[in-house]
């Protein structure tokens, strides 16, 4: 593997990523799965970085589960996008930061096709003031949430109190990363080096102190894949997928698979729990799994926040070996307990998958 | 008063051209950018249909260069084409000005940059390699080994690279690949009895005289196979191998392998300085990026500006012995003109 061959893609692929002032778009995923990803977002933006950033209770899904799953026209989503860049611009802003890959992917497609078909532009902007009485302007700059943590990892690394390396050996811990198809792939030159080799997660992992792992199937898509979940006969293809990439990765023994994608992080966490449930597998060589985190979690742990805070433990594949490499401070009496301290009562326990007690 | 012509490009065509002219006893200038002329011939190590060595034809060439007629200027790149009465001006970067009749054309073209193919791997794995890789790896007899240093066990040879490819951006077929991947693997099944290797391809275009039978020579004599089937993606294993995926169209079924090597197939596509040298000109360029011509049946080695011709991969891919014989149509196009 040559490194500079890669870095010639990387240069190939940059995108301006705008410095402040930015309009928050959240995941629906995102919210109910790793309701600590989004928080730990803002906090750092805001917190560690200083920027103004707009968290907007008024804004609603994207509908990209319903418009993958054929239930939701085109019209009907570009419409309820329009909405959204209608808030930006109400509230005084033209950046938009998206949290989610699929609606990454679907702002883009949308921009696009006004952008070669200005007749469906206007008629977009027809449809949006007849319904709401709104008015928007196009944004001047919009990037994934993962966009921004890219841009600013450098500063991230400057406060870190914690590095992605393992403390007992002193090694680069290894480290899988998974942009997801609708990061990059439809459109390569929105994604921070390209759909092939991206670099957007990649950065942030050599700034901290990991290694990444190239193994084989670094490309195949995780199995969300909408229909493939959404009907339940279909499950089989997203196991079956996600399974494809933990049998070509486990060879290298990575410590962490960091996710860039709200449904990638779902199934490369949930089915591992259900590929040790059908077949007595895991993918450590210890039983506990591959931890899979988002990159703000990865992030929140370099900056030594409270991985309970962070949401680990609502994970599948419970986080406490990483956070033990990493050397990590944490309370594992405090793992199920909620903000205030009330205790929320233990998950039932895998059959197989083993959870540190 | 004896009439002159400069050659701008010194690769088969040119040399072809130049000998060919300067026995007609027309003074000859041929400038090539390079040290060296023979231009993409001269780097290649055997040849389709006949494995006959490349350096014969470029020797056979270079000596038909011994002419007074003819004066060579390498190192030498043109920085400018200016026409007054009735003559060419022909500014060179060794501060030169020549005077000329004519202007034939014959800067060839570029191999396809398989870097483009991003998923293809070349430039970032070890064991992808291009065709051309492979000619210089094969030159003076060497063993093929992989970037480690071992002989290879199986190998994939991967056609179209760069060629009717819309996302690569070039629709044209190169019409060598086919045949060059034929003669590569057999070459590579003569030295390494046995290594295994897979053809992928889009179609078969044994279209020239010979092809056919090394295909079919390919296939019952040293048992190569043939895939129908464009490859998806490559991706490096932990010990170096290559993953590939694939789908035998033929079977209609996905197909995924290690293979211990991958050889593009780079296509041709437009020389860099034919689109410069057209709009110092003012030559019409196809849509495919090469010099077009108004006539496609009458028309050849003719250009849309009078006294400017072109020869050979100028104009689209050719093989050696069509561009041999385009370099021999140029030349009398040429003379008539200047006649």
């Amino acid at each position: 593997m040559k490194l500079e061959g890669k870095k010639r893609i990387w240069d190939d692929y940059q995108k301006e990523i705008a410095d402040n002032n930015y309009y928050f778009q959240r995941s629906c995923i995102r919210q109910n799965f790793f309701p600590g990803s989004e928080h730990a977002f803002l906090k750092i933006l805001k917190n560690e970085l200083g920027k103004d950033i707009c968290d907007d209770e008024h804004h609603t899904t994207c509908t990209g589960i319903g418009y993958h799953a054929d239930v939701v026209l085109f019209e009907t989503i570009m419409t309820v996008v329009a909405r959204h860049f209608a808030l930006m611009t109400e509230k005084g802003y033209e950046n938009m930061i998206i949290s989610c890959v699929t609606s990454f992917g679907i702002y883009t497609e949308i921009l696009e096709t006004w952008k070669h078909f200005p007749d469906v532009l206007k008629k977009v902007r027809q449809h949006l003031k007849k319904a709401t009485g709104r008015e928007f302007e196009i944004p001047k700059n919009i990037a994934h949430a993962s966009d921004i943590i890219f841009k600013f990892r450098e500063e991230i690394a400057a406060r870190a109190k914690y590095r992605l390396i393992n403390r007992n050996t002193g090694e680069p811990l290894k480290i899988v990363e998974h942009i997801g198809c609708h990061y990059s792939k439809m459109f390569p030159v929105h994604g921070v080096g390209g759909a092939e080799f991206p670099y957007v997660l990649q950065g942030m992992v050599e700034s901290w102190g990991g290694q990444i792992i190239d193994y084989p199937e670094r490309r195949h898509c995780c199995g969300f894949g909408f229909r493939q979940y959404l009907v339940k006969a279909n499950r089989g293809y997203s196991v079956a997928n996600s399974k494809k990439k933990f049998e070509s990765m486990k060879p290298y023994k990575p410590d962490m698979i960091v996710c860039n994608c709200p449904g990638c992080t779902m199934f490369m966490d949930k089915w591992q729990y259900t590929i040790s449930e059908m077949e007595g597998k895991t993918y450590d060589e210890n039983g506990f799994g591959i931890p899979v985190l988002t990159y703000e979690e990865m992030a929140g742990l370099v900056l030594g926040y409270n991985p309970w805070e962070l949401g680990l433990q609502m994970h599948e594949v419970q986080s406490e070996p990483l956070l033990d490499k990493m050397g990590v401070a944490y309370h594992p009496d405090e793992k199920y307990k909620d903000a205030a301290g009330n205790y929320l009562g233990e998950p039932a326990f895998p059959t197989n998958l083993k959870v540190c007690v | 008063m004896t009439k002159k012509v400069a050659i701008i490009g010194g690769g088969i065509a040119g040399m072809e051209a130049a000998s060919v002219l300067s026995r007609m006893d027309i003074e000859v200038l041929l400038i090539e950018k390079r040290q060296q002329l023979g231009g993409h011939v001269g780097e290649w190590d055997h040849l389709f249909p006949n494995f006959r060595p490349a350096s014969e034809i470029t020797r056979s060439l270079l000596n038909a260069l011994q002419n007074n007629n003819i004066k060579i200027c390498a190192n030498t790149v043109v920085t400018g084409i200016a026409r007054k009465a009735g003559l060419f001006e022909v500014k060179t970067n060794q501060n030169q000005n020549f005077k000329v009749d004519g202007i034939l054309l014959a800067t060839g073209f570029d191999l396809f940059d398989a870097h483009k193919k991003e998923e293809y791997g070349y430039g970032i794995y070890e064991n992808v390699i291009t065709s051309a890789d492979l000619e210089k790896k094969l030159k003076g007899g060497n063993v093929l080994t992989t970037a480690s240093g071992c002989v290879p066990k199986r190998i994939a040879m991967i056609h179209c690279v760069g060629s009717r490819d819309e996302k690569a951006g070039y629709f044209h077929c190169s019409r060598v690949c086919c045949i060059t991947a034929v003669k590569q693997a057999i070459e590579i099944r003569q030295k390494l009895p046995n290594v295994e290797i897979f053809c992928f391809y889009m179609d078969l275009r044994m279209y020239g005289k010979g092809f056919e039978e090394i295909y079919r020579e390919a296939q019952e004599k040293w048992g190569i196979q043939f895939v129908r089937g464009r490859l998806s993606e490559a991706g490096e294993n932990i010990d170096g191998g290559l993953q590939i995926k694939s789908e035998d169209t033929l079977s209609g079924r996905p197909l995924k392998m290690i293979v211990d090597m991958i050889v593009l197939m780079v296509g041709m596509v437009p020389a860099e300085s034919t689109s410069q040298m057209a709009k110092m000109l003012g030559i019409h360029l196809s849509g495919d990026g090469f010099i077009a011509h108004d006539d496609v049946h009458f028309g050849s080695n003719i250009t849309n500006v009078p006294g400017i011709f072109t020869a050979g991969t100028i104009t689209s891919p050719m093989t050696i012995s069509d561009t041999i014989a385009d370099a021999r149509s140029a030349a009398l196009k040429i003379c008539e003109y200047i006649a």
